[in-house]
């Protein structure tokens, strides 16, 4: 079997395996004042100092939290309600927010313009699907005043174009306005630095880089105080309420650690297997067109993406599998139903040509005979799903 | 002898799911059989978000993830293919212009014919599968010659051979109905998909028309023809009464016709005749409706196509009894002989032909003649 969807979820580390089912026996809550609370929350707050390192914050600036996507949700709901309403003369209503955001990220945006009387804006993109400084200056320069927030993904989970983090937030901060970032497919293939970033905000998950499921945290900076999503006892900052999930924080720190620990290695040996899988899709298939930034540099290290003209990529997807080559149309699913990517959609390619497509994200456990079966079966693939055609 | 009792050799099968109990239990009686079976939802709501509550259907959330669940208990792979478009164009749309000529289509037919077996198969066939599964009720007969043939099911009761009486042998040649040989009750399939851990085992039966949710027909249909008000006439052309769309009524009807005056005889009245050109429709008694002969048009043939006349027992609507009649191809057309008068036949219906359990063919019905010979 190739599993080639690491995207998706990546197989847990011997290490943060071991972390989890360790605590998974130990009695504690981190809020309680006795000795095994105690002891739980030293557990956590070494992990928290863990995270914090690895990604090059400070210890108080990491919120755990369920998830990516409960991250994204505080976040952007946070920070938006936080700010339209911190002055009542002069609401903040606009959210600027790139359009190749995960949905974690684009229906709470779409959600606050339904619901809260955000008045959402979506940046232009190049057809990389990259947004540059200029277009989110151009955007807040028009009403300073008026901005809640801006978001932009730190890496594509589709195409895998990675954007100019660090550039955009000098861009905001010139006028105070928090930027957020999505960092779920970023953390562990290319340097991720929230401190040197600029961020006000950043989004990590735990099953992405080998850690738990369950798991995740905002980074969140001092002087950013969103209002909560959860509301509860208290914890976390008194931003995210809930009782701490000791194993999975544990166990995600654990992973953290060891993808920055092993991001360069991952970068160079990683990527190259990834430019090994593009080469041999395209020796197979001439006409297939690589999705995001073609540039080393412009894309994440373990993302291929590619687009075959004519093909339902449904069809190339249940080819593939019955061969054992597990992979990803990379668009999201409505009842199951594939939708031509609004990701592709948004780097301005025709929709029928954006149907043809699959994501092959590659980890730490991918090797040389993931991309010789990829290599051997997709050219009988996209022959017979051509020959199936676009219903 | 059919695919499932004794295979032949393992098949590729694309196991058509809609979530309900028949189509679990046929995927997992294939799968069991020993082929490499994959199943597959067809999405064909253009609005595949609702959630629907009390009706059934083929197009819900709900429907796709009860396949899915099916699916991943019998251990098959499983997709959603969206179809809608393909639905909408030939099944919907071909529904609501029929309902607009004065006919009475079988939207189940069409799709067999045009989405089952034909969208569905033709993609499958491309993908490199050997046949299409469904839960249908019927059966596949291979004879020696490697032909197939299509025979109504083990259990009359369940016998849907009607609504596949469009298949021709090449559809048919990739057909798999692997519960047609079974004689069961609906509650045996549920013991049986109960037994293979099925969740769907208990869940309701999907009844009247998948892509009208709450079963009001004439809703839908006033909705997308709109209503358009028209006479109520006798067999005389004297007006009874009005009615608000003349696609709103179905030859035989009876209910529904709201007429103050009763008819002479004291008798209860009948739909007749329903014009789309002048808006009108006719009523009359119940002996007007006899029927001693159709023309039926586009036949379609299981095997070769009868040369001469030839004697049959014929079905006029799903769920309806078998008759007999004399058939014979004249022009392309099928002209049909009924032996003994038959009541209440609806153009736009199939007739299909039964030569003993054996399907010969169908074709839709395109015009009668009346037993009774009245002036309309």
């Amino acid at each position: 079997m190739a599993y080639l969807d690491h995207a998706a979820t990546t197989p847990m580390l011997p290490e943060a395996a071991e972390a989890l089912t360790a605590q998974l026996s130990v009695t504690g809550n981190a809020s309680s004042l006795h000795a095994s609370g105690r002891r739980a929350r030293r557990t956590v707050e070494e992990a928290r100092e863990t995270l914090a390192e690895a990604l090059g914050a400070r210890p108080s600036e990491v919120v755990f939290t369920s998830g990516g996507t409960e991250a994204d949700n505080l976040a952007v709901k946070g920070l938006y309600w936080a700010r339209r309403d911190a002055d009542p003369a002069r609401p903040r209503t606009r959210v600027l927010a790139s359009p190749v955001e995960h949905h974690a990220v684009l229906d709470a945006v779409h959600w606050l313009g339904e619901h809260e009387g955000a008045n959402v804006e979506y940046l232009p993109v190049d057809s990389h699907g990259r947004v540059h400084p200029e277009a989110l200056r151009e955007a807040i320069a028009r009403n300073p005043d008026d901005v809640a927030l801006a978001t932009v993904m730190w890496a594509n989970n589709e195409i895998g174009t990675v954007m100019p983090v660090r550039e955009l937030a000098d861009v905001a901060r010139e006028f105070d306005v928090p930027l957020h970032a999505d960092a779920v497919q970023a953390f562990g293939q290319v340097p991720v630095d929230f401190a040197a970033s600029g961020l006000a905000a950043m989004t990590v998950s735990g099953h992405k880089i080998g850690g738990p499921y369950g798991i995740g945290a905002l980074l969140l900076g001092r002087d950013q105080t969103p209002v909560p999503v959860l509301h509860g006892g208290g914890q976390e900052r008194h931003v995210r309420s809930g009782t701490l999930d000791v194993p999975a924080v544990t166990s995600f720190a654990v992973a953290g650690r060891l993808a920055a620990e092993q991001r360069e290695w991952f970068a160079s040996e990683i990527g190259a297997l990834r430019d090994a899988l593009v080469e041999a899709v395209r020796t197979a298939v001439p006409d297939a067109i690589l999705g995001g930034d073609p540039a080393p540099g412009g894309r994440l290290p373990a993302n291929a993406h590619f687009t075959f003209p004519g093909c339902e990529g449904d069809s190339l997807l249940l080819l593939l599998d019955a061969q054992g080559i597990e992979c990803s149309t990379g668009s999201a699913c409505t009842a199951g139903v594939a939708q031509p990517s609004h990701v592709l959609l948004a780097t301005g390619t025709d929709p029928d040509l954006a149907r043809g497509t699959l994501r092959f994200s590659l980890g730490h456990t991918s090797t040389e005979a993931d991309v010789e079966a990829v290599a051997k079966a997709i050219g009988p693939a996209v022959e017979r799903a051509r020959a199936a055609g676009l219903t | 002898m059919t695919d499932t009792a004794q295979p032949t050799r393992p098949l590729r099968v694309l196991a058509a799911m809609s979530g309900g109990v028949d189509s679990a239990v046929a995927a997992a009686r294939a799968a069991e059989a020993g082929h490499d079976v994959t199943g597959v939802h067809l999405a064909l709501s253009a609005n595949p978000q609702s959630f629907r509550t009390g009706a059934r259907g083929c197009c819900t959330i709900e429907d796709s993830r009860d396949a899915r669940r099916a699916a991943d208990v019998i251990g098959i792979p499983f997709y959603v293919w969206d179809l809608a478009d393909r639905f909408r164009e030939d099944v919907v749309e071909d529904f609501v212009a029929e309902y607009e000529a004065g006919r009475t289509p079988n939207p189940c037919l069409r799709c067999n014919e045009k989405i089952k077996f034909a969208a569905l198969l033709d993609k499958a066939l491309a993908l490199g599968f050997d046949a299409v599964c469904t839960g249908h009720y019927a059966q596949v007969v291979q004879r020696e010659d490697g032909t197939r043939e299509l025979h109504r099911a083990s259990d009359m009761a369940k016998d849907q051979s009607y609504v596949l009486g469009v298949l021709d042998d090449r559809q048919l040649a990739h057909a798999m109905f692997p519960l047609g040989d079974t004689v069961t009750t609906k509650d045996e399939i549920r013991a049986e998909a109960e037994r293979r851990g099925l969740a769907v085992a208990k869940k309701p039966d999907s009844h009247d028309i998948c892509f009208i949710a709450d079963g009001d027909t004439q809703g839908f249909l006033a909705n997308r023809l709109g209503k358009a008000e028209g006479d109520i006439v006798d067999e005389s052309g004297a007006k009874l009464g009005t009615h608000e769309g003349a696609y709103g009524f179905t030859i035989g009807q009876r209910k529904g016709l709201r007429i103050g005056t009763p008819a002479a005889d004291g008798k209860p009245r009948y739909v007749l005749d329903i014009s789309p050109v002048n808006n009108t429709v006719t009523v009359g008694p119940a002996s007007a409706l006899d029927v001693s002969a159709l023309t039926a048009i586009k036949p379609r043939w299981c095997g070769a196509a009868p040369t001469g006349p030839g004697t049959y027992t014929a079905q006029l609507r799903a769920h309806g009894g078998e008759t007999e009649v004399t058939a014979e191809v004249v022009d392309g057309s099928l002209e049909v002989s009924f032996t003994e008068p038959v009541r209440g036949v609806a153009p736009g219906q199939a007739i299909v032909l039964y030569d003993g359990t054996r399907v010969v063919g169908s074709a839709t019905i395109a015009s009668t003649v009346r037993a009774t010979p009245t002036a309309v």
